[in-house]
């Protein structure tokens, strides 16, 4: 793919940089590592190696984030050889040593992306720059994904995505150094699509609550796509701001649209917040044209779900992992995060962990850092035992494909972490497309084509926990 | 804070309010070069703190330049604004925008960003200036506000909302003709300007950026400034109209926040609207009152400050601090580690929230004070000896 050779302009870059520090007459000092090295941050004879962990600290994903980075700090022990191993003991098939990476100890830096792409990409680059990672991992958000990874295109240094469920993250052009384990918002539409229709029928109509950035957007068309398949009818679309706090301006008219299905495109916080919420207004007790009015949030987590409490009985979505399922990696990886923490990991914790092993594992493959070389080496990987059964990381958009597991919320939890029932396990098969078919035409104005947006949209209120229904005061 | 005697020699004129007696004047250049080489130097001698790398230092010259515009309109004529922010926004706004539709080079790019800064100031300005006090503060926040709301609401198409506007391959570029592979850098006529490049184009950029607030400072323009912020009203009995000149200051102010904007844009070709938040109007009124209203370098410096907490300390986790405190004997190190711990990593806000407490009790005038404070003192020292 010629799109991706950016050698040239590396070079160009250097020595771009070269020029005007010599023509300003600057130590040379600054430049150095840049011509002894042939690629980035290489950690040359170094004993150690150094990972970069860039996770929500702060913001309506912060507790995402501080689930990332227990198991990333996991990942790190196991790959350093303590601990019980953890998945490295049911990676098939693995080159893994346990003793570091290629030899080398594997040491760890940590960032807060505050759910902005602002400062995620400030606290990468502080990364790259100054702590000198070879690779980095994380976030919650896939707006600070999609900005991070393009930061990680220009600066030569592999991308694994944490949690990032937007089609946009694999989907769109120059994602060389970026890959992404956790399933999308297109895989989440095929899988629910059967279950819902399953459940509610084919004669439904739909309200969207929408996190207004590139997640939220294209779970909303991808969502939109599989319902209207199933003959449902969308009455609304309506985008709220992130990290909003106060849902009930948004609700309320959803009470009086006709609708009878409410599919909130909300995570972490902010799902919470609507979902509560809404079950707080009556939704799920209400009759609309004749049925039972449903909530869907199409995705899911345990951490939202232990957030939202008994408002999530018997609701419907989808998720990457659960901590109750059976198969051999999934035992392996409960049984060390919950002898190191005390609790079960979240779906975040588990793909930020596979991906520090995979990209361990792809070193070792490679033989060598050179991300080209890494990069090759993860490209088609066909793996399993990391929890999802067998996978295989698509060469041609950097994607994973593995099943997908609709949960519903459990009505009977045995303890208080038993919050997701699994409903069905979708096959590989049912989720896999074309890599062709969520590459959208670059847009030309990427802003401009976007649909108009409905009216009613709120004023994003001046700090996190503004008062409800700022507007219609007005 | 304006105490400095009029017309003596050792007078500190780079925060004094005097008119410039060639004896200042000199000591202005001599002082000029001292921070332009200090500016070009920092690279180096930041090394020993951990913060020079191109990302940070890049970061001290673009707010720097930011404080330096803010100062004009607040330690210089006494308007509090609360809404910097906006401008800033604004010109990365427009930066990104002249990378997408025209070019990479970054001329064209600063060029829109100061306009669009200067045009947006001249807009708000004219209609908060009709006030003065808190309630010209308030009216500033609102309108900064109501920017940034609007960016990610009714606005999305020209800002893309919390995705933030990004370089897209499909651009059209009118003036570069068709991009190769992979999205291309910014560049000033060919050399790219990211890194320490980047860095070098924000360092000259601020260099000239404090010569021309040191020239408004000195300029009769800037003595009717200073008069305004000393008592506005009396001004306005002699018959003296202070509306464009507050103005006037209020665009230059809002030109100054667009070129640190754009410059965010030239480093970094990404603009988000959280840079218009009211956190960031806020976070400017700390950096000028840190380092020190009214003073040319002060606003610099606590924009220094800031950042390097910002980036720095929020960066400290456990391993850094077990590895820092491992040549204590064991319990003592996990003592320490827990003892810092609060202050340190996400805790940062709280750290620097009790320098700012300390130094707005301790030093009214901000660093700069501590700063003149120790110089005066060692004066006084040198003169007992020789005297």
């Amino acid at each position: 793919m010629t799109i991706f050779d950016r050698t040239v302009n590396r070079r160009r870059l250097l020595q771009g940089g070269a020029a005007v520090t010599a023509g300003l007459a600057a130590p040379n000092l600054l430049i150095r590592g840049a011509w002894a090295e042939e690629f980035r941050n290489n950690p040359g004879n170094a004993k150690s190696v150094k990972f970069g962990f860039n996770v929500p600290q702060t913001g309506a994903y912060a507790d995402e984030g501080a689930d990332e980075l227990r198991a990333y700090q996991l990942a790190v022990k196991h790959l350093n050889g303590e601990g019980d191993g953890g998945m490295m003991n049911t990676l098939k098939p693995s080159s893994l040593k346990g003793n570091g990476v290629l030899g080398k100890k594997v040491e760890y830096v940590t960032g807060d992306t505050q759910t902005k792409s602002d400062a995620a990409r400030a606290s990468a680059k502080r990364m790259i720059e100054k702590d000198g990672v070879i690779m980095f991992s994380g976030g919650s958000s896939s707006g600070v994904a999609v900005a991070v990874q393009s930061l990680a295109q220009e600066m030569g240094v592999v991308f694994m995505c944490g949690l990032t469920h937007s089609n946009d993250t694999t989907g769109k052009d120059r994602k060389r150094y970026g890959f992404r384990h956790f399933f999308n918002a297109y895989m989440s539409g095929a899988a629910l699509g059967p279950v819902l229709k399953e459940e509610m029928g084919t004669d439904r109509k739909a309200y969207h609550l929408t996190a207004d950035y590139t997640w939220g957007w294209t779970q909303e068309e991808s969502i939109k796509n599989t319902t209207e398949g199933l003959g449902w009818q969308t009455v609304k679309a309506v985008r709220t701001p992130l990290g909003a706090g106060d849902f009930s301006q948004y609700i309320t008219p959803v009470l009086n649209s006709g609708a009878d299905v409410l599919i909130l495109n909300h995570y972490g916080k902010d799902m919470v917040n609507s979902l509560t919420q809404a079950v707080q207004f009556g939704l799920r007790d209400k009759q609309v044209n004749g049925k039972n009015f449903e909530i869907v949030v199409p995705l899911y987590s345990r951490l939202m779900a232990q957030g939202a409490g008994e408002n999530v009985n018997g609701i419907l979505g989808t998720t990457n992992w659960h901590w109750s399922l059976s198969d051999e990696g999934s035992q392996a990886f409960v049984k060390s995060f919950g002898q190191e923490y005390g609790f079960p990991p979240s779906q975040a914790a588990h793909t930020c962990y596979v991906q520090a092993l995979l990209y361990a594992n792809a070193c070792e493959m490679a033989g060598t850092f050179y991300p080209p070389e890494v990069i090759k080496a993860l490209e088609g990987f066909e793996f399993d035992g990391m929890g999802n059964g067998p996978t295989l990381y698509r060469a041609e958009d950097h994607q994973c494909f593995k099943k997908v597991l609709v949960v519903r919320g459990n009505d009977k939890p045995t303890n208080q972490f038993d919050l997701l029932k699994v409903v069905k396990e979708v096959p590989r098969e049912a989720v896999t497309y074309d890599h062709t078919t969520l590459r959208r035409r670059a847009r030309p104005l990427q802003g401009l084509s976007r649909p108009r947006r409905v009216p009613g949209r709120a004023v994003r209120s001046f700090g996190p926990a503004a008062p409800a229904g700022v507007r219609r005061t007005h | 804070m304006s105490t400095a005697t009029i017309g003596s020699p050792s007078d500190r004129s780079a925060r004094s309010p005097t008119i410039a007696g060639s004896a200042s004047n000199r000591a202005d250049h001599v002082k000029f070069l001292i921070f332009a080489a200090a500016v070009l130097t920092m690279p180096i001698w930041l090394s020993p703190v951990g913060a020079a790398y191109p990302d940070l230092v890049q970061k001290f010259a673009i707010y720097g330049i930011f404080a330096i515009g803010f100062n004009i309109l607040f330690g210089l004529t006494g308007y509090l604004s609360f809404g910097h922010a906006a401008f800033l926004g604004v010109g990365s706004y427009a930066a990104v925008w002249s990378f997408k539709l025209l070019t990479m080079n970054i001329v064209p790019a600063m060029l829109f960003g100061v306009l669009a800064g200067g045009v947006f100031a001249l807009l708000i300005g004219y209609v908060s200036l009709r006030r003065s006090g808190i309630y010209f503060s308030i009216l500033t926040l609102a309108f900064a506000q109501m920017s940034y709301n609007l960016a990610y609401s009714v606005l999305t198409p020209i800002t893309n909302g919390e995705t933030g506007l990004q370089l897209a391959h499909g651009d059209p570029r009118v003036l570069d003709g068709p991009a190769g592979a992979g999205l291309p850098s910014t560049n000033l006529f060919g050399v790219e300007t990211v890194g320490y490049s980047g860095f070098y184009v924000c360092a000259v950029a601020l260099i000239l950026a404090y010569y021309l607030a040191l020239r408004i400072t000195r300029s009769p323009f800037g003595m009717t400034l200073r008069a305004i912020k000393s008592n506005q009203n009396r001004m306005n009995y002699t018959g003296f109209n202070t509306r464009p000149y507050t103005l006037a200051a209020f665009v230059i102010s809002g030109m100054y926040a667009g070129l640190a904007g754009s410059l965010m844009a030239v480093v970094d070709p990404l603009a988000g609207a959280e840079r218009m938040q009211w956190t960031a109007s806020g976070e400017v009124v700390l950096m000028t009152i840190l380092g020190g209203s009214g003073t040319l370098l002060g606003p610099v410096l606590g924009a220094g400050i800031i950042k390097y907490f910002e980036n720095i300390f929020s960066a400290f986790n456990d391993q850094v601090l077990s590895r820092m405190f491992d040549f204590l004997p064991a319990g003592l190190g996990d003592l320490m580690v827990d003892l810092v711990q609060p202050f340190v990593g996400d805790g940062w806000h709280l750290t620097l929230g009790v320098l700012f407490m300390l130094i707005v009790i301790f030093l009214p005038g901000g660093v700069m004070e501590g700063v003149s404070r120790v110089a005066g003192r060692l004066r006084r020292v040198r003169s007992d000896r020789t005297g």
